[in-house]
């Protein structure tokens, strides 16, 4: 897979203009157990940057600073900077616009209880969207950007828990894109999935690249290959290696990164 | 001993635990329900009483049990659920709600005595109210907001935090999420509990003694500032105040009462089995 903004000279300057998020020095520890430890790195536009690593290494914790959530836990506490296009999520953007800019879809499909359509237009509704045939229309487009909507087209009405589970986690995802968000954050989307529906769900992430910027967490080492651009590996709550996937995965630098991409740990 | 015999021997303690438990219960009721049946009457139950209390109806104590209770859920549900929704929601987890969460919980096992107290010397007298269905109403609606502040708490906590996320994570802000996330599916569950606490309220007489309770009335309250008779005081009343009560009178005084409150209590069961039917998650 090649990058897609290689025929521009990585000047500092354009590098700059070319980076989505900057993550600089962060760390984030649960009471006194620390979770992610001086991390610093960079998202770029429209790029899937896949992060893997074993259980309790930070992924999702990292993840979930990036659009605000981790505050929710009660014991979290969280030291350093995180840029979007240049500006400070944690003062100077207001917590909820971030929600709206940076989306997430979380480990199990979770529709909330109500209609396929109350589920995708929940987001606009709640930016004071009332006109029913406006939210239609986001509802359709959204749903079609998920790769779902020759699914449940003629199932608007329905429970959305009456969708199966890979449908469910695309309605996921069309209800994070109808806010219309930059970046998608992705928490082991796939981990209660079977593989076909797993299939479906790559391919939705692979046809959203022209618009959005993605990351996605897995667990699945194979799947960061198949689907990243670039992959960082995370161990203890340490980036120990980021770099295009290919190279991750044919030459890694590091010893921990290949004993775990060749399964000898994990 | 065989795991069979210990087996029969621990099944044995715990039902006749349970039957132990179930049986002063049940008996109470039957002889309620055997002893008051022969009073229920059309007079009866819309009639003014008549010869000292000795005969006729107990009309205007079913319209003042129905008033005060009205008069509680009024106050105390509206107040009950947004204290709820107040510690549950919103305030940060520190030793100031703490403390708060501690004093409701130590309120709800307060003497009901002393709630009457209470009703007397604030709303009684220094509020002014009087002796009234107002000032009962508020004695009984404080007795009565721990118990709807912890049932409706568990019943928000009981909507999955994942949903919260989802709605926090849409942009939505916190009352958004409260409103459209947390309270619809919360409801059976505040609904339940807040029906349990009211059935209690209405079958208490200290809380009432002092702050609206009547011997004996002839016309029925026409303000939140009358006085009112009651059933729990009126039955109290008819015990060991009234000489030469026939016990048919009593008895269906207090079949009356206890029917009141199980048809409460069967509300609530229903709308809990209703929407346990309904849901989804």
């Amino acid at each position: 897979m090649v990058e897609k903004n290689v025929q521009c000279p990585m000047s500092d300057v354009q590098l700059n203009g070319n980076i989505k998020i900057n993550i600089s020095n962060l760390n984030i520890w649960y009471d006194n157990v620390q979770a992610v430890k001086d991390l610093s790195l960079d998202v770029k536009p429209n790029e899937i940057l896949g992060v893997i690593g074993p259980s309790n290494s930070g992924k999702t914790s990292f993840l979930r600073t990036l659009n605000r959530l981790n505050e929710l836990h009660l014991h979290s506490k969280t030291k350093g900077k995180v840029l979007l296009d240049g500006k400070d999520i944690f003062t100077q953007i207001d917590i909820h616009e971030l929600r709206k800019r940076i989306g997430i879809v979380f480990a199990l499909p979770l529709p909330l209880p109500g209609s396929v359509f109350d589920n995708v237009s929940y987001g606009p509704r709640m930016m004071g969207i009332k006109n029913k045939t406006r939210l239609l229309e986001i509802a359709e487009k959204s749903l079609k950007a998920a790769a779902i909507w020759n699914e449940v087209k003629d199932r608007l009405d329905e429970l959305a828990f009456n969708l199966s589970g890979g449908q469910q986690q695309r309605l996921c995802i069309a209800r994070t894109l109808a806010v219309e968000p930059d970046v998608i954050l992705y928490d082991e989307p796939c981990s209660a999935l079977d593989p076909i529906s797993t299939l479906k769900i790559e391919e939705a992430m692979q046809n959203l690249k022209k618009e959005y910027t993605q990351i996605l967490v897995t667990n699945n080492v194979k799947q960061a290959a198949r689907v990243s651009d670039r992959t960082a590996f995370f161990l203890m709550g340490e980036l120990v290696e980021i770099g295009e996937t290919r190279q991750i995965f044919t030459g890694p630098k590091d010893k921990r990164t290949e004993d775990y991409i060749t399964g000898r740990f994990g | 001993m065989d795991a069979k015999l210990k087996e029969k021997i621990a099944f044995t303690m715990l039902l006749l635990a349970t039957i132990v438990v179930v049986a002063p219960v049940a008996f109470i009721l039957i002889i309620i329900l055997v002893k008051g049946i022969q009073a229920i009457s059309f007079e009866f139950l819309f009639n003014y009483p008549k010869d000292g209390m000795r005969a006729g109806g107990i009309f205007p104590a079913i319209i003042g049990t129905l008033f005060l209770t009205l008069g509680t859920a009024l106050f105390s549900i509206p107040l009950g659920v947004m204290a709820a929704i107040y510690l549950n929601e919103y305030a940060k987890k520190n030793w100031l709600t703490r403390s708060m969460e501690i004093a409701i919980i130590n309120l709800a096992g307060v003497p009901s005595i002393v709630y009457g107290l209470f009703g007397l010397s604030l709303f009684v007298t220094f509020l002014g109210f009087g002796a009234s269905i107002l000032a009962g109403s508020l004695t009984l609606s404080i007795m009565t907001l721990p118990v709807i502040i912890t049932s409706t708490r568990e019943a928000l906590n009981a909507v999955p935090k994942s949903f919260r996320e989802v709605s926090f994570s849409l942009g939505a802000s916190r009352w958004q999420t409260v409103r459209h996330v947390v309270l619809p599916n919360a409801i059976p569950g505040i609904l339940t509990g807040t029906i349990l606490g009211l059935s209690r309220a209405a079958g208490e007489t200290a809380p009432i003694l002092f702050t609206v309770a009547a011997f004996y009335l002839p016309k029925l309250p026409t303000s939140v500032y009358d006085q009112a008779m009651v059933l729990p005081y009126h039955i109290y009343v008819l015990s060991t105040q009234v000489p030469n009560v026939s016990p048919k009178i009593q008895y269906g005084t207090v079949l009356v009462l206890v029917g009141m409150i199980f048809i409460f209590n069967i509300l609530a069961a229903y709308i809990r089995a209703h929407f346990r039917k309904k849901k989804t998650w």
